[in-house]
C-alpha cells in the first residue's frame, strides 16, 4: 500500500474539500458541513490506514468502511475519487439525474460498500460485516463512520450492545462530534454531553481526540487498531463546516450549499490557503 | 366423509430444516431477537452456535447487521415474530432493499390464527407492507412440507431478499413429500369451473372445506394454492379469470394491500372479471383461540361457503 507523509495527507484533505464545495456549488444542493468535518478522518483512512486496493475493490479481504452518516456523501465520493476508484470528472454530476452519485451514499458507486441515508443504520451494518469476519477468520478492520446526531437512533445503542456481545474488537466506530444537527445544536435538539462516557459503558474503548488533526486521527486509529477484546469508539471531536469560515459551526451550512459565486469562491480561497 | 386432517407446525418444520441444511452448507448463518425457542431457529442454534446470533430485542439492530452479513457473502436466515420485524420496516427499506441485500426475513406467529397474545401481536398488514418494497419477494407456505421445500430453495443464495410469512398455530398437511416449490406458480390444490377461490396460508384449507360444501349447492369452485404472492402467477390467474369467470381471494390478511390486492392488479390489468376479497376488514384482532377467531371475525369456513355462493349468484 502506498504510504503518504503527514503534508501529502494535509494537501489530499485540501482537495477533498474543494470537491465537497464544488460537488455541493454544482448540484445547488448537498451537505458540506458534515462532509468538511468528517474530512480529515477520511483522508487518514483512505490514504493511510485502511488496507484497500482500488483495483481491487472486492477483494475478500479488504478493510471494510460504512458511511453510516449517508448525507456525508460529498466526502465519501470524492475521497473514492482521489483515492482512485472512479474519474474524478464523474463528481460533477453528484445529485443529477443522468449520474450514478445519488444524493445519498449509494452503494451503486465503486468502493462503497453500503448505501446509507436514513440514519441510525449504519453501525449494526457494520456489526454484521465484523461478524463475518470473525466467522471467516479474516484480520481486517471494519470502519463505521457516525454523526453525532445519529446517536439519538435507537438502532445505534442497539448494535453497541451487539458489538460488546461478539467481542468484535475488529470493529472501530469513528463518531463526528461536530455538535450540530439538522435543526441546530445537538445539545439543544437531544443533548448528547459527554457521549463517549455513555458509550463506554457498553462496553467500548473510548479515545477522544481533534477529529480535524491528522495526527491526532492517525494514532487514534493505529491504537484502535491493537484493541484486543472491545469495539473502539474514537469520539473525532470536529467543526462543522471546517475549513470555510462562513461554514464553520454555522447549523444553516447542514444541508446548504454556497449560495452564489461569491460564497463559492470564498470557500475554495479559504480552504487553499 | 371428511377425512382426518393431519396438522403440523410451520415453524418446527422450519427450524428441522434450517438444522438439516446448516449440516452441509455452512456458508447459512442465522440470526434472532429473542424469540429462537418461538421462531424455531434455537434448533439450529443449538446445533451451530457458531453461526446463530441471538441480536437481544433488537429488531433494528438484527435487521441492519443481517445486511452486513449478506452484503459480506453469508446466506442469512433472520427470524422474529411477524410484527416485530415490521416495526423495522425503513431499515429493510434501505439496509436491505435498496442495497440488494439477499436476507431471507423467514417470520412466525403472523395473523389472528396467533390467538391468545391477541391484536398487539397479530398482524395482518405485512403481505402489504413488505410487498411493497423494491426487489422483496413475499411467500406464505401453505403446510410444514411446502416450509421445508421453500426454505431449502432459500439456502443457495439468492439474488434478492425474501420475506416468508409462517403461522404459530399447527396447520393441516395438504402436499405430499413429493411436492416441489417452484417461485412464482400457484398449485391448483381442487379443479373447478365455477368460480375459483385464490387463497394462501390457512385459508386454503378452508377453501377446500368450503368447496366440498359448495359442490353440494351445485358450485364447482376452484382453489388455487398461491403462497408466491410476489412474484405473483398472473397466468394462473389469468386462466381461472377466463376458465372460471369470478374469482375470490382470501387470505388471513387485511382485505387491503394483501392477495385481494394483487390478484385485481392482474385480473383488471389482463382480463377484468369480478373479484371478490375475502379477508380482514379494516380492524384489529383479538384474544381468544386461534382457529376460533377465524369465525369471530367472519371469515371461518361457513363465512366463506356463504359469500362465494353470493358471489357467484350475483349478477354484474
Amino acid at each position: 500500500m502506498e504510504e503518504y507523509n503527514i503534508n501529502n495527507l494535509a494537501g489530499i484533505a485540501r482537495e477533498i474539500r474543494k470537491k465537497i464545495i464544488e460537488m455541493t456549488y454544482t448540484a445547488n444542493s448537498g451537505h458540506p458541513g458534515g462532509s468538511l468535518s468528517i474530512t480529515d478522518v477520511l483522508t487518514v483512512l483512505y490514504f493511510k490506514e485502511m488496507n484497500i486496493d482500488p483495483l481491487k475493490p472486492n477483494d475478500e479481504n479488504r478493510d471494510i468502511l460504512i458511511m453510516s452518516k449517508g448525507h456525508a456523501s460529498p466526502a465519501l465520493y470524492a475521497t473514492l475519487a482521489i483515492r482512485g476508484y472512479f474519474s474524478e470528472s464523474l463528481l460533477s454530476g453528484f445529485r443529477s439525474m443522468n449520474s450514478d452519485f445519488e444524493g445519498h451514499v449509494h452503494r451503486g458507486i465503486n468502493g462503497v460498500e453500503s448505501s446509507t441515508g436514513s440514519l441510525g443504520q449504519g453501525l449494526g451494518v457494520a456489526v454484521g460485516f465484523a461478524i463475518e469476519s470473525k466467522i471467516d477468520k479474516k484480520n481486517n478492520k471494519v470502519y463505521a463512520i457516525l454523526g453525532d446526531g445519529e446517536m439519538e437512533e435507537g438502532n445505534i445503542w442497539e448494535s453497541l450492545m451487539a458489538a460488546n456481545k461478539y467481542h468484535l474488537n475488529n470493529l472501530i466506530a469513528i463518531l463526528d462530534r461536530n455538535m450540530i444537527q439538522l435543526d441546530g445544536f445537538t445539545e439543544d435538539i437531544m443533548p448528547l454531553n459527554d457521549i463517549g462516557e455513555k458509550v463506554r459503558p457498553f462496553g467500548w474503548d473510548i479515545i477522544n481526540i481533534n477529529g480535524n488533526d491528522i495526527n491526532e486521527v492517525i494514532d487514534a486509529v493505529e491504537k484502535a487498531k491493537k484493541s484486543k477484546n472491545n469495539p473502539t469508539m474514537i469520539v473525532a471531536h470536529t467543526i462543522k463546516g471546517k475549513g470555510v469560515s462562513y461554514m464553520e459551526n454555522n447549523p444553516k451550512y447542514h444541508g446548504a450549499p454556497p449560495k452564489n459565486q461569491e460564497e463559492y469562491e470564498r470557500a475554495l480561497r479559504e480552504i487553499g490557503e | 366423509m371428511e377425512k382426518l386432517e393431519k396438522l403440523e407446525s410451520l415453524r418446527e418444520a422450519y427450524g428441522d430444516e434450517l438444522a438439516d441444511l446448516g449440516e452441509e452448507n455452512k456458508n447459512i448463518v442465522v440470526l434472532d431477537a429473542d424469540l429462537s425457542t418461538s421462531t424455531k431457529t434455537e434448533i439450529f442454534g443449538k446445533k451451530f452456535p457458531d453461526r446463530f446470533f441471538n441480536m437481544g430485542i433488537s429488531e433494528q439492530s438484527m435487521v441492519s447487521a443481517a445486511a452486513g452479513l449478506s452484503l459480506s457473502g453469508k446466506t442469512v436466515f433472520a427470524s422474529t415474530f411477524a410484527v416485530f420485524l415490521s416495526n423495522t420496516y425503513n431499515v429493510i427499506r434501505q439496509s436491505i432493499c435498496y442495497n440488494k441485500a439477499p436476507v431471507n426475513f423467514v417470520v412466525t406467529h403472523s395473523g389472528i390464527s396467533l390467538g391468545e397474545d391477541g391484536p398487539t401481536h397479530q398482524i395482518l398488514e405485512d403481505v402489504g407492507i413488505m410487498s411493497g418494497l423494491p426487489g422483496m419477494k413475499v411467500i406464505v407456505p401453505v403446510d410444514s412440507i411446502e416450509t421445508r421445500r421453500v426454505i431449502d430453495y432459500l439456502s443457495e443464495k439468492k439474488n434478492s431478499p425474501y420475506y416468508i410469512r409462517l403461522t404459530r398455530e399447527k396447520f393441516p398437511v395438504l402436499n405430499d413429500n413429493n411436492y416441489e416449490f417452484k417461485e412464482g406458480r400457484a398449485v391448483t390444490m381442487r379443479d373447478g369451473k365455477d368460480i375459483t377461490i385464490i387463497a394462501y396460508g390457512i385459508m386454503v384449507s378452508f377453501a377446500l372445506k368450503a368447496a366440498e360444501i359448495l359442490k353440494k349447492k351445485n358450485i364447482d369452485a376452484r382453489v388455487i394454492n398461491m403462497s408466491s404472492i410476489k412474484p405473483i402467477d398472473g397466468n394462473a390467474i389469468i386462466k381461472a379469470a377466463r376458465e372460471t369467470g369470478k374469482i375470490m381471494t382470501a387470505e388471513e390478511h387485511s382485505i387491503y394491500n394483501g392477495l385481494g390486492s394483487r390478484v385485481s392488479e392482474v385480473v383488471s390489468e389482463n382480463y377484468p372479471v369480478p373479484v371478490k376479497i375475502f379477508g380482514m376488514p379494516d380492524i384489529f384482532g383479538k384474544s381468544g383461540k386461534g382457529m376460533l377467531l377465524f369465525d369471530y371475525f367472519h371469515i371461518g369456513v361457513n363465512d366463506m361457503v356463504n359469500t362465494a355462493e353470493k358471489f357467484y349468484n350475483e349478477v354484474f
